[in-house]
Formats: C-alpha cells, structure tokens, sequence
C-alpha cells in the first residue's frame, strides 16, 4: 500500500525526516507520538492557522493558510518568518574549542575571522557525514554551533564523547546547549531595512541594555554629528521614549552626546546591518532582547537566522510581521523543502547521510585549503583520498517530466543501466517544473546527461543539471 | 487498502501521521453522490460511474502538480489503487470505489492537474468505470456519513 490519504502526513514526516528514516517512522507509531516536543511559538503556530505534524520529535506547523506553492512564491517575492527553533543550538567555549572543533568538521575553524561562519559537516572515521551544521566563531575562545533537530541526539552523544577524551588529556572547552534559546529564520531579500526597523525601535526602548549601547557607542564615535539622517530614522524615534533614553546616554557621557545619540545608533545600526554580508554574526539587541544575529538561512534568499531568548521570542515573531506590514508571512516546513531544495541545499537524511561523503555530497568547497593539506579530521583519510581520485559517486541536480521524481526512485542512464538514485524531489512552484537531487556514478554527472527516472514503474525522461535550480540572492560584498 | 484501513482504525498514533488541519467546515460534499472512506466520490449513471476525490481530500494534498491516469480499458478493482495524485507536498494513491473496467480518463488533468482542486467534483473528475457489480456500491456511504467521517477525522488530532 503506497499511500491513500492517510499516510500523507507520514510521507511529509518521511520527506523531511533528518534522522534516520525507519527510527522516524516507528518512533511516532509507538512510544513517542504523545510526546512531542512544542516551541515556544507552538500557540502561535496554531493561532495562525499552523497545521502541525510531527517532525523530528517535535510538533512543528507544515504550513499555515496559505498553500505551500503560494508559502514558497511568498518568500521569493516577499518574505517568510520560519519557526526554526527544534534546531538546536551550542556554544563551545574555552581556549583550545578551536582545536578541539577541528578534529570533527572540515572547516578551516582557526581560519575564520571572529564573528563569521560556514557550512561544514561532522564527519565519522569512515569520512561519512554525521550532520551539516553551521558554525561561527563569535571570538576565538567561543563557537557558536546549529545542529539539526533530527541529528540531535546523536550530534551531542558525539561532541561529548570527544570533549571528554580531549578535556581529560587537558584541552580547554567545555558547552553551553542554548536550550534556554529559540530560532527564528527570516528570509527576504530586502531585509535589512526591515530588521533595522525593530533594532532601531529596541534602540530607542526604555529597557535598554547600557553595555550593548556603550559598545555600539565607542565603535561609533565617528559617527557623531553625521548629519546624514533620513527621516525614516528620526521618525523611528516615536517607538520609544527618546528623552529618557537621552538622560541615560547623557548621564554616561556627558550631555554634549546626549541629543544625537539616539539617531546616531539608529544610523549606525542600519549601517551595520549593510556590512553585515553572508555568514557574518553578531550579537545585538533586537526587540529589546539580546540576540545572535547571523545573516544565513537556508533558503536561497537573503536572511537572517535569529537565537533569541525564548521569553521574548513570540514578541520577535509578531514584531517581524507587524513591520512588515503582512509581506512576510509565517512559512512551515513544507515550503521550507521546497525553497531549501530550489536552492540546490542538501536535507540532512536524504540527500546526505552517514555513508556519504562531503566529496560525494558537493561539499568539496566546505574543506579548508588549510585542512587538505593538513587532514586532522575524523575521516580525513578517505575524504584526502576522494579529493585526489575523485569519489565514485557525485550529487547531482535533474530536471524531469512526468511526475515528480520522490526520494528512493532509480534513476538510470538512456539504455537503462541503473546509475543513481533520487534522494529529494518535487514540483518546483518558483520553475513550474520538476526538480530533485540525488546520486550518480562519478562520469556520468555532467550537466545535460540524459537520464530514465524510474515512479512508480515507468520511467520517465530527465537531464541532469546544475544547481541551484533557483538562483541564490545571498548578501555578499559587490 | 485493507491494510491502511486497519491502521487508521486501530492505531491511535496513527492519528499522529496525519496533518492536523484546522477544521475548516467548508470543505463542500455533494448530496447525491456515493463515497468510500479513502476519500474517493463516486457519482453513478446506469450502469457507469465516474470517480474523483472529495473536496476534503483535495483540501489536504494541497496544491495538485500531477495525475497519474490508468489506461482506457485498464481493469480496476474496489479499493484498489488505480492511479496517483502529486502534490507540492507528497504523493497520494486514488483507490477505486468499485469493480470494473475503465473507459474514459479526464485527459484535461494532464495539461490541467489543478481542476483536481478547484473543481473536485465537476472538471475534476478522473476516470469513468464501467461496473461490473453495482451491488458494490451498498459498501460505499452517502454524503452525510462521509461528512461525518470526515469530522470525525479532523477533530482526532
């Protein structure tokens, strides 16, 4: 039985599922099912209208009122506000994390600036993939880690394993799980205006925190006296109470500071927020709480992923989609695969699990020139090898009619040699056609390959293409 | 189908698998046609019957992108599955609501997969069946137990 009505929800948990597939599936038959985990936004997701289903152990909203075709458009065109907390996140902190990291990512960790990050994966001794995750170094005695919700578990199991072995031959590092946190993604292309919008009403709040503001304010000194005010700025000054807000400024720094503090910090903010490209982090306040701000996601878009405390996170949330004045909606998990997929961006569980490497998944651009030449990672051996001789098998995209191609169809080459398999696929609503990603044998991925994907028993025709099939609107230097 | 049947009915977590769906209570159901409880209608003319799925069902797939359709003369048996239907989001069996041999597909579907959801009882029609056994139909039930079965589903998450 494939699957009548009923199992929809279950084939939504297969498709998206980061964990293992088959423990996904009987963990919500038996034990667990009454026991999913809820975010702090879980009223919300429903007071929206969230259709929640469970997903890697948590009760997470697929989507809301709107169709996961018009959630996707949405996000192109406007913006969506993800739920992204079941994500978890860590810091490592002490003088030797950066060693200590090393041994188990193939990032160039030491080679990072403070306060920017990357794409890596943990890796096992078989060079396989354990999670994608993205890590920053917010200083060098400090990363900050985000982990996926489905690798969870095992992720941590890993982690302190080797932190206990490190720690007792004497390495310093030791973690915080931001268990106390929560996520929120924000993705749109105009983004930083709107952002700037609530930092520069939480700027002008009355509950600042003064050690944020006197941080900003050394960084600034430049800036005062800057005329170059928009009106947008000095209008910003109504959220808040700005003579209050002047008094403590003045009783910091004396009143000559006073009267332009305010919309310098605005100003400044703004201008940060324009430096601050892809994969760059900060710490800041937003909303009147004490955010991470990192500008990523994993959509394609431009955007911002969001730890925020979660005490203030519904407050975040309703903040976002207020100033934007409806644009950017809440968007669920199923729109989320449909975007992350446009963009050609692996699903931890299908499109990369622990027997495939970084080399075989398309992550050869992850590995640090430093750690090639190194090695020093768990696996290094075999992934060093791969990268000489090239892996026997590549991730790769396909355009196909038909039907969608799912995971696990076969795809095969034009004489009906079997040569790969579909790992994620579906209809793409921005392209109006059939995409999906999966493996092939190494020679035989090159753009433009003709290929016979296999649903359901008949084949139908695909190329092979390259990806992103959406092109990507990341926030870099020009 | 006997099988998910058994599953729906007799495992409270598989409740769990399924979308919890804000109980709209607009999703329309029409009086005088026949439905089986995997969210097929059947709309019957003499001896020939004409097969889509409900409102309801498609309401839950969401957004339609693919029909999978039998061959004319295909046999189909009831509860069997026949074809598929595609949406952005997953990929659904459409099962048979009687025994026979079909002998016309909506072809519009194939250019037009989204009449499935703006017109699932009109334009969205899928196949025609010609019956074999019109005694079968008394297994399927009207429009006020399958609205019924269909709240009956909603409110279990």
């Amino acid at each position: 039985m494939r699957g009548g009505l009923w199992q929809l929800g279950q084939s939504i948990t297969r498709r998206l599922a980061q964990a293992d597939k088959k423990g996904v599936a009987r963990r919500y038959f038996a034990s667990e099912a009454g026991n999913l985990k809820k975010t702090v936004l879980y009223d919300f997701h429903v007071a929206n209208g969230g259709k929640m289903v469970p997903f890697a152990g948590w009760s997470m909203p697929i989507q809301y009122k709107d169709s996961i075709m018009e959630s996707t458009l949405n996000c192109r065109e406007n913006g969506s506000l993800f739920d992204v907390s079941h994500m978890c996140g860590l810091s490592l902190k002490g003088k030797d994390c950066i060693p200590f990291l090393e041994k188990l990512v193939i990032a160039d960790v030491a080679g990072l600036a403070p306060g920017s990050g990357t794409l890596t994966v943990f890796t096992n001794e078989k060079g396989g993939a354990i999670d994608d995750s993205v890590i920053t170094k917010v200083k060098d005695d400090h990363i900050y880690i985000v982990v996926n919700a489905g690798c969870r578990d095992k992720d941590l199991a890993h982690i302190e394993g080797h932190m206990k072995s490190f720690t007792s031959k004497g390495g310093d590092v030791s973690w915080h799980i931001h268990d106390e946190r929560s996520l929120l993604a924000l993705q749109i292309w105009h983004m930083s205006i709107l952002l700037d919008l609530i930092i520069s009403a939480s700027v002008c709040h009355f509950g600042l925190n003064l050690g944020f503001l006197l941080e900003v304010f050394m960084n600034s000194s430049e800036m005062i006296g800057c005329s170059n005010m928009s009106s947008r700025n000095v209008d910003n000054l109504h959220y808040g109470h700005p003579g209050a807000f002047s008094n403590k400024i003045c009783s910091i720094y004396g009143n000559e500071a006073g009267p332009l503090a305010a919309p310098v910090l605005q100003f400044l903010t703004k201008e940060d927020l324009n430096k601050l490209y892809f994969g760059l982090f900060k710490i800041l306040d937003i909303n009147g709480a004490i955010c991470f701000l990192t500008r990523t996601g994993y959509t394609g878009e431009d955007g911002f992923e969001i730890s925020v405390p979660s005490e203030n996170a519904v407050d975040l949330a309703k903040a976002i989609l207020e100033k934007s004045e409806g644009k950017v909606r809440l968007t669920g998990l199923g729109a989320r695969d449909s975007l992350r997929l446009e963009a050609g961006l692996c699903l931890y569980g299908n499109d990369m699990e622990q027997h495939v490497t970084p080399v075989e998944a398309g992550l050869t651009w992850a590995i640090g020139k430093r750690r090639r030449a190194e090695g020093g990672f768990l696996g290094a051996e075999k992934i060093l090898k791969q990268l000489e001789e090239g892996p026997p098998v590549r991730r790769v995209g396909f355009f196909s009619s038909g039907p969608p191609a799912r995971s696990h169809s076969k795809v095969h080459d034009e004489k009906g040699n079997p040569i790969g398999e579909i790992t994620s696929g579906g209809f793409s609503p921005c392209l109006k056609k059939n995409i999906a990603m999966g493996y092939v044998k190494s020679g035989l991925h090159k753009a433009g390959t003709k290929v016979k994907i296999e649903v359901r028993g008949k084949t139908y025709d695909g190329n092979i293409t390259k990806m992103p099939f959406v092109p990507t609107k990341y926030y870099k230097p020009s | 189908m006997a099988s998910s049947r058994l599953l729906w009915a007799s495992s409270r977590a598989a409740s769990y698998l399924r979308i919890s769906v804000f109980h709209r209570g607009f999703s329309s159901i029409i009086k005088d046609l026949k439905y089986a409880d995997s969210h097929e209608w059947v709309k019957v003319d003499g001896n020939s019957a004409t097969v889509g799925i409900t409102d309801h069902a498609q309401d839950h797939l969401g957004d339609v992108v693919y029909v999978e359709l039998p061959e004319v003369g295909t046999s189909v048996s009831q509860g069997g599955s026949f074809g598929a239907v595609e949406s952005v989001k997953a990929t659904s069996d459409i099962n048979s609501p009687v025994s026979g041999k079909v002998v016309e597909v909506n072809e519009e579907l194939n250019s037009s997969p989204g009449l499935v959801n703006s017109s699932p009882y009109d334009k969205g029609w899928i196949i025609k069946v010609e019956m074999n056994d019109a005694g079968e139909l008394k297994s399927l039930i009207d429009a006020d137990q399958y609205s019924k079965f269909c709240e009956e589903e909603d409110s279990k998450h």
